[in-house]
């Protein structure tokens, strides 16, 4: 700690080494997204007129509401130190079950279109309530890796998606379901946004000010040493995954809502982004690191740059294979950062 | 009966048996209120199997075990913590990316309402740091900590746990002298208040200071339990080791002329700031020090395992800075980690497959053809196994399955299967128990008299001054003293392992 003070008071008053150690802290703290947010901007803004505008950045925002809620889920997990492969698999069963339940209730009861909205929304939640639990107790109670006991579970879950459907679109949704989910807004704001903001907020509550929060760091930061400290660590790690599937299921009614029926394949890609989502915003993916607010941002930015790269006209085969580097990149500046952090071991 | 006369922990009969090992073996064990009991022992004696049944972290296999008079089971820690037993770990149970502040207070975190208090957190956390006397920045990440710091951290939470049994495994190994005297003058403070201490520690001199009673255990059983005050120093080693201290160690003729083969020059890497010495022919150079000295460091970063920042090795008068491991076995240079499970050993094979893998490049493995030969094989590794006093039967059964001991006679199998130069032994007996002890050091013996170059780094201060001819003392990273035949005793040593004084905080 000497070398630092040392470094500190070396670099006093001369204004560009003040700057670098500023950076510094900054990269050290919240990460890369600060770095990566003005690159993008930058680069967006000179290469084309039509990207900083106000109706192109709302646009932004409200498109990056879904990878918003399942990146915040994703976070927990990672919080602990695993990651969760299955969320695409999970915002399908929400959408098919959902909507076949809604479909259901409303061809019995017509003049119930809140019932069956109602219905349906818990029959979405409870199913992704289940997959969660899945992952959590194969996770916790028999310590299957997070990798393998979550990519099979996202397997299980798209086969069931597509067993329910036959692959074929739930359409005829009571309208009430989409004109409020989808396209409905309170006070002029969206009601997406409204939801998103609300998860955000009860988030950040959650990992700062409870113990629960708490507890999520300490495992992920060192299992070991959370159970010496007497933290039921398995009770932990299933709630992680249990709540995970829970937002990926909230970002899975508000698409079904957007698009108005029940679809297998509304989760497609959302996995890898979510994930790049919270690396760039610096999740560690060791565990025991992460900011709520910080996952937001990170969120916005990877529908941001997938926003500049359409305004560019560069196709969706290259997007894969720019966002697929991007992660790497974010991981490779992620595992320097934990070194800066925590110090050579 | 009064309290004071109860025993706050009753201990008969522990046994613990893991896959293939008997860790403990029919221990009774108690603690009197007010009382520091010293378990001694060596490494894989069983000492820290029978504080962690204590501690709720093991389950004992059969025994049983009472806290103030009535039965107790510990499934977790968790129990135990509820029943007022704490523990200190010498591995720290902290968060390192959580501050002092928080990890203070895991699982037991202060709330106001629902919600967590960070504000009444860090200015309790001041507090109690206060009258410990310790200076520490509540604020600051684990990570960011020394070791010491940390120590004191783990240390303040087993007080601020208001324990009523208090286990400290090892507290002073790398707390400087007026931290220890703070921590013992702590420790008075809670015997006068009733609390039980289980004390583990290697340091005899500490014992005149605090214990009452000393238990002595030895590969899992009980030897003794003495009264500290009537047991003499030379009393303890022969308990412990079963045999008088001059019959452990083997005397190791020195070189006449000792040659040095490799230069170290500058060295620096992670955690190691410019160590300079020379490694001689036929002569065991000892490396001593604390955790966190850089001792150990410094070979790995010399080995090619950590980044090299500046410096030069120098081999037999090739350069060879910065050389992979790859390259430095070509050349004969052999490293022994001191972690066999995670660094050493490849768990799931068995025990001749492990010393054949070292001799992979040896053309005699091979048939005419090329390719490895099983009865070559067989053959070579057969010759090893006699030379490191290993059975047929241990030498075809899975290494996952052998017990510390025998573990480390493979490892020392692979550095013996193909000719080398310099042999790095980082911490050569750790966790094995006295008859494979002997033996190592039999081979350490072999080694340096038929003329190879022989680095002993260990953090047991005996072994490491009975073994060697030369010794190299490391504090913060760099060399304190290098010493010499008679120049090698226990108090220069120690006066030597806190040097630079950067542990002080």
């Amino acid at each position: 700690m000497n070398t630092q003070v040392d470094q500190v008071s070396s670099t006093r008053g001369s204004v560009p080494a003040a700057a670098m150690t500023f950076l510094r802290d900054l990269f050290i703290r919240v990460g890369v997204l600060p770095f990566f947010l003005v690159a993008a901007l930058v680069f967006f803004t000179l290469a084309s007129h039509n990207f900083l505008t106000v109706q192109n950045i709302t646009n932004v925002a409200r498109q990056s509401v879904y990878l918003v809620l399942v990146a915040l889920g994703q976070m927990l997990a990672l919080v602990t130190g695993g990651f969760d492969l299955s969320v695409g698999t999970t915002i399908a069963i929400t959408s098919v079950v959902s909507a076949t339940v809604m479909v259901f209730v409303a061809g019995a009861y017509p003049d119930a279109a809140w019932a069956a909205v109602s219905l349906g929304l818990l029959a979405g939640l409870a199913a992704a309530l289940a997959i969660g639990v899945v992952n959590g107790v194969g996770i916790a109670r028999f310590g299957v890796s997070p990798f393998i006991m979550t990519l099979g579970v996202q397997s299980v879950g798209a086969g069931i998606a597509l067993f329910i459907t036959g692959g074929v679109p739930i359409g005829d949704l009571p309208n009430e379901f989409g004109d409020f989910f989808g396209f409905g807004s309170i006070a002029g704001i969206p009601v997406p946004v409204l939801i998103a903001i609300l998860a955000a907020v009860v988030m950040w509550v959650l990992m700062n000010r409870t113990r629960t929060g708490a507890r999520l760091y300490a495992v992920g930061g060192n299992i070991k040493a959370a159970n010496l400290s007497g933290i039921n660590t398995g009770r932990v790690l299933f709630l992680a995954y249990a709540l995970c599937a829970l937002l990926a299921s909230v970002a899975g009614i508000l698409l079904t809502a957007r698009v108005e029926s029940g679809e297998t394949n509304l989760g497609g890609t959302i996995a890898l982004e979510s994930i790049a989502a919270c690396v760039i915003a610096g999740v560690s993916l060791r565990g025991g690191i992460g900011r709520v607010e910080s996952v937001v941002i990170g969120g916005f930015f990877i529908v941001l740059v997938e926003n500049g790269m359409n305004i560019l006209q560069i196709g969706s085969y290259m997007q894969m294979v720019l966002l697929g580097a991007l992660l790497i990149l974010a991981v490779v500046i992620d595992q320097f950062r934990y070194k800066l952090l925590v110090g050579e071991h | 009966m009064t309290s004071s006369d109860m025993p706050l922990v009753e201990m008969t009969g522990i046994c613990k048996e893991f896959p293939g090992v008997k860790a403990l073996d029919g221990v009774d064990f108690t603690l009197m209120p007010g009382e520091v009991h010293v378990l001694f022992g060596e490494n894989g004696a069983g000492k820290s199997t029978l504080i962690s049944i204590l501690a709720g972290v093991y389950q004992p296999t059969s025994g049983h075990f009472r806290i103030n008079g009535r039965d107790a089971r510990f499934p977790s820690v968790k129990e135990a913590r509820a029943a007022g037993v704490c523990a200190v770990f010498q591995e720290f149970s902290l968060v390192p990316t959580m501050s002092v502040a928080q990890n203070l207070f895991l699982g037991s975190e202060l709330l106001s309402g629902p919600f967590v208090d960070h504000g009444r957190a860090r200015r309790e956390a001041e507090k109690l740091f206060g009258e410990l006397g310790f200076s520490i920045d509540v604020g600051a990440p684990v990570a960011a900590l020394s070791r010491a710091q940390q120590q004191m951290v783990e240390i303040a939470k087993a007080f601020h746990a208001k324990a009523r049994i208090l286990i400290l495994d090892e507290p002073t190994a790398s707390l400087t002298e007026r931290e220890t005297a703070m921590l013992f003058r702590f420790i008075g403070e809670a015997r006068a208040a009733g609390v039980g201490i289980v004390y583990i520690s290697h340091r005899m001199h500490e014992f005149a200071a605090i214990a009452n009673r000393i238990t002595v255990l030895r590969d899992g059983k009980l030897v003794r339990t003495v009264d500290a005050a009537a047991t003499s120093e030379s009393e303890l080693i022969e308990l412990m080791t079963g045999r008088s201290i001059d019959r452990i160690y083997p005397d190791i003729d020195l070189a006449s002329a000792p040659e040095t083969v490799m230069k170290v020059r500058g060295l620096e890497g992670p955690g190691v700031h410019g160590v300079s010495f020379d490694i001689r022919k036929g002569e065991v150079l000892g490396i001593a020090g604390l955790v966190g000295s850089g001792k150990s460091r410094a070979f790995r970063t010399l080995f090619g395992l950590s980044g090299t920042v500046a410096g030069t090795v120098v081999l037999d008068g090739h350069d060879v800075t910065g050389a992979t491991p790859e390259t430095l076995i070509a050349r004969g240079v052999f490293y022994l980690p001191s972690d066999r499970k995670r660094e050493g050993l490849f768990l799931g094979a068995d025990a001749r497959e492990n010393i054949a893998l070292s001799m992979l490049n040896r053309p005699d493995t091979r048939d005419a053809l090329g390719f490895r030969s099983p009865a070559r094989l067989r053959r070579l590794t057969d010759d090893i196994g006699r030379r490191i006093d290993i059975s047929q039967a241990f030498l075809n059964r899975t290494v996952a399955k052998l017990s510390g001991g025998n573990q480390q006679k493979v490892l020392f199998g692979k550095a013996l299967s193909v000719e080398r130069e310099i042999y790095i032994l980082d911490e050569p007996t750790v966790g094995v128990d006295m008859g494979t002890r002997a033996a190592i050091y039999r081979l350490i013996k072999q080694m340096a008299e038929t003329g190879k170059a022989v680095v002993v780094i260990s953090s047991d201060l005996a072994e490491v001054m009975n073994l060697s001819h030369r010794l190299l003392v490391f504090a913060n990273g760099t060399i304190a003293a290098e010493l010499a035949g008679e120049a090698i005793n226990e108090q220069t040593v120690l006066g030597h392992f806190f040097q630079g004084g950067r542990l002080g905080a």
